[in-house]
């Protein structure tokens, strides 16, 4: 196990939204959470990222303690973007990936050749290397994720976290980011947590799924094991028939209606 | 593009900030030749040269050495102070028209010099300057420590922004009170606040100077915690960086550098509001080349604005304060206009 939450209570002030937790991450995987609005999701996914320390059970990255592990030797193997993040204006793509190097930089060793390959590395796989001098604000929306990311990949971490990573795209560039993150788990062998609405790409792109619903996780498992109608209307509360993806097989999720619409 | 064929323009990226820094500080070169010769009595180049390199007792080695040198290095050091510091705090805010002031630095030194004179009875400069520095630290801190009231894991910047808010009303409430009282006080107090490198002599200059220095240091190890922060908080601790260590650290280079500044010279922050946005355009937004950017940049528009309030008005001088206000704010309101200060 890569990641491992154990009895996790997650909360913010007194209002605990994750009560008592467990999920275990494997190496070279990638998993996907999924759940309605507000069941905790993203505040797991924070935990995990040591973004939020647990008010009780522990998180174990590599059988050791996040919380007591220091931030920076964290930042070496395990990389985090929330959702939406936000750049000064006028930042290159160059200046922003370069910026996922901080882990491995002192203030006195600013710039090294590893630093360097790593960057033109990580804008290759991304396939920005042409854009690299221009500003983020100038990209399309799918550009500027695939840069959020590309900085992420310039830390070097074998283990990412994406929290949302394709929310305010348009379908064609949510299908782009998640085939980027499809290369980097098959090619680079990394292992992927991430957060993600759409249940249809979801099934498609997750070697495990976890469906959570009020701090709890209901299910987890392959795609075709948790995917299921009565899934749907237990985590969801939405009638739907699933069905196979007639592309990738995978299964497909036909919305029907939400249950209280039934009388 | 293959990975090769990126590292060559990421090592352009670089030689055009090291070139734009070379030509900072030949503008500032030029600018310090123009203040150690400029002034209401003029001397040429080689007399200077020779009153630096081979005094000899003349009327202008004098000139040059007890005045022109002295009120030369307090605006290098002083433009440095107040670019560096002005990039440092709006780099913390997020706010492009945050100013080294907002941590309530003036009004603590205000405070604390006219305080000085009237409870103390102190008269002379370096003892002022002392008083002024202190004040400025203490303020800074109160406003640091106020603004953390509340707040999980180090001071934010709304929280920042508004206790310097209210600890720079409630001190310049409280000077305005002193300076009604006392005549004395009021005099170094209009005097101070008009803002002025002249007649401070090299003992000031040995004043401020470890304190400077310090916050320069200090800012610049700040530098690249700046830059993740700026990618927000969440972005930045994935990214292994302490938030609370960086704001501290930054709030004490702002604090060192800004105080020992407007406790030598006066309120001259305005400099840290508009510096930072001449600087931007050139290093972008890394903090790294931002910050000596700045720097480079106050000190030569403080020499600068020093060297026109020298000749502007003979036989008197405007202070430069008063200058930097004059063709300051005009071209600042110009610079907003036609290019929208960004978003940070």
């Amino acid at each position: 196990m890569r990641l491992q939450a154990s009895g996790v209570k997650l909360g913010y002030g007194d209002r605990l939204i994750v009560d008592g937790l467990d999920l275990g991450i494997e190496a070279g995987t990638v998993t996907t959470i999924i759940g309605p609005n507000g069941c905790g999701k993203s505040t797991l996914l924070r935990a995990l990222g040591r973004l939020l320390k647990p008010q009780g059970g522990e998180v174990l990255l590599d059988g050791k303690r996040i919380d007591k592990t220091p931030t920076r030797e964290v930042a070496k193997v395990l990389g985090m973007l929330p959702q939406a993040p936000t750049a000064p204006e006028g930042l290159t793509v160059a200046d922003l990936v370069a910026r996922g190097r901080h882990p491995h930089q002192t203030w006195y060793r600013q710039w090294s050749s590893d630093d360097e390959g790593a960057v033109a590395a990580a804008l290759d796989m991304t396939g920005l290397a042409d854009l690299a001098e221009r500003p983020l604000d100038e990209l399309s929306g799918g550009q500027r994720q695939r840069a959020w990311i590309s900085m992420a990949l310039a830390q070097g971490t074998d283990l990412l976290l994406l929290d949302e990573p394709t929310t305010f795209l348009d379908l064609a560039h949510q299908v782009e980011v998640l085939e980027l993150v499809r290369h980097l788990h098959q090619e680079a062998g990394r292992t992927v947590v991430m957060v993600l609405h759409d249940l249809n790409l979801a099934a498609r792109y997750a070697d495990r799924l976890v469906a959570m619903r009020a701090g709890k996780v209901i299910s987890s498992g392959t795609p075709h094991e948790v995917l299921t109608e009565g899934l749907l209307r237990e985590v969801f509360e939405l009638d739907a028939k699933v069905i196979a993806d007639p592309v990738a097989g995978t299964p497909l999720v036909i919305p029907i209606a939400p249950l209280s619409a039934r009388g | 593009m293959s990975a090769t064929a990126v590292a060559p323009r990421l090592h352009g990226i670089r030689h055009r900030r090291l070139t734009v820094l070379v030509v900072l500080l030949g503008a500032l070169a030029v600018t310090v030749v123009l203040s150690i010769t400029i002034g209401s009595k003029s001397v040429p180049v080689s007399d200077a040269w020779h009153a630096l390199t081979a005094p000899t007792g003349t009327e202008n080695d004098l000139v040059i050495r007890s005045l022109r040198v002295p009120r030369t290095v307090l605006g290098v050091l002083a433009g440095l102070a107040l670019g560096v510091s002005g990039a440092l705090m709006q780099g913390h805010t997020r706010n492009p028209l945050a100013d080294p002031g907002l941590l309530g630095v003036t009004q603590g030194a205000a405070f604390a010099m006219v305080a000085s004179i009237i409870l103390l009875g102190v008269d002379s400069l370096l003892v002022y300057i002392w008083f002024g520095l202190a004040g400025a630290l203490v303020a800074s801190v109160a406003v640091f420590a106020l603004g953390m009231v509340g707040g999980r894991g180090g001071p934010t910047p709304v929280t920042l922004a508004l206790a310097g808010t209210a600890v720079s009303a409630f001190l310049a409430a409280l000077t305005s009170a002193v300076v009604l009282l006392d005549e004395q006080a009021m005099d170094v107090f209009r005097f101070w606040q008009a803002g002025s490198i002249s007649a401070r002599g090299a003992d000031v200059v040995w004043q401020v100077l470890p304190f400077i220095l310090a916050g320069l240091v200090l800012a610049m190890i700040n530098a690249p915690g700046l830059n993740a922060l700026s990618l927000g908080e969440d972005v930045a601790r994935s990214l292994g960086q302490n938030i609370a260590l960086t704001r501290t650290i930054g709030v004490a280079a702002v604090t060192l550098l800004s105080g020992a500044a407007v406790a030598a010279c006066g309120s001259l922050a305005f400099v840290g509001l508009i510096v930072p946005h001449l600087a931007r355009p050139l290093s972008g937004t890394d903090h790294r080349w931002l910050l000596p950017y700045s720097g480079l940049i106050g000190a030569a528009l403080l020499l600068f604005a020093d060297v026109i309030g020298r000749v502007v008005a003979p036989p008197g001088e405007l202070e430069v304060g008063v200058v930097l206000a004059l063709i300051g704010a005009p071209f600042f309101v110009f610079l907003v206009r036609r290019r929208k200060p960004v978003r940070l």
